[in-house]
């Protein structure tokens, strides 16, 4: 598949993801971030989504190492915590080329909105990825 | 917090090739450009490089120490240049504005040429 502007609105089946304290922990010691209130999975860092592991339409056929994070939002209603079951929906956002240094380049946004049992919207989270 | 105060900044320790296996693997980001050299020189790098989203991590702990994780309310971040193991990171910011209840801060993490690697905005809770 080629990546252009027809993958733009692909949407990827719901997943759900479960918040576990553990998780939350090896995430804090991994980036080094000592805050006590990870110990008691009453928060978890603002990067945590970054382990929900979706399957992004179009995406998942390409070499992981074509891929360059160019940038990355995360934005929530309230903060995620040990307990929660996540379910998200990814999809791709935008998708457009831009002349640089080194020649025409596809940016591929995707978006990752996740809710709460409730239904409740948690947060969205926002990928800019350069495809080289 | 004033609009224009500077932010104390926090030095982390160097980034080695072990925290890049254990963020790979706390993260699920397996991208083996972060922890086989061979794989990353043969997308053209001399070595492996840290994921961008360690160092949006490092600016999450910078935000989280000053607010509170329950504050983050939204982080923003552009990854500018790549971060290798031994480099040695230090997260500065300043205060954009300041609401009744809300801040806007300006952070990024900055390599010890001085070079900001990672930048980005937060918005906290107060």
């Amino acid at each position: 598949m080629t990546l252009d502007r027809s993958l733009v609105g692909a949407t990827s089946e719901p997943q759900t993801f479960e918040v576990e304290k553990g998780a939350i922990l090896k995430l804090a010691a991994a980036i080094g971030d000592p805050h006590p209130d990870y110990r008691e999975g009453a928060a978890a860092p603002p990067t945590f989504p970054t382990s929900f592991r979706m399957t992004v339409p179009g995406l998942s056929e390409v070499d992981p190492a074509r891929f360059l994070h160019a940038g990355q939002e995360y934005a929530y209603e309230r903060p995620l915590r040990a307990g929660d079951r996540i379910t998200c929906v990814a999809r791709i956002a935008d998708v457009y080329e831009k002349e640089g240094r080194l020649g025409t380049m596809t940016f591929v946004v995707a978006e990752i909105e996740g809710r709460d049992d409730d239904g409740a919207h948690v947060f969205t989270g926002r990928s800019t990825m350069i495809v080289r | 917090m004033k609009p224009g105060e500077e932010l104390a900044p926090k030095r982390k320790e160097p980034v080695t090739k072990v925290q890049l296996v254990r963020y790979a693997g706390a993260s699920g980001d397996y991208n083996l450009i972060h922890t086989d050299d061979e794989t990353a020189r043969a997308v053209g790098l001399d070595g492996v490089i840290a994921h961008g989203m360690l160092s949006m991590g490092f600016l999450g702990e910078y935000v989280a120490a000053i607010a509170g994780p329950k504050r983050v309310r939204r982080l923003t971040v552009r990854f500018a240049a790549m971060v290798r193991p031994g480099e040695r990171l230090t997260c500065r910011g300043l205060v954009r504005e300041v609401s009744e209840n809300r801040a806007t801060l300006e952070v990024w993490a900055e390599n010890e040429q001085g070079e900001k690697v990672t930048t980005g905005e937060a918005e906290v809770e107060l």
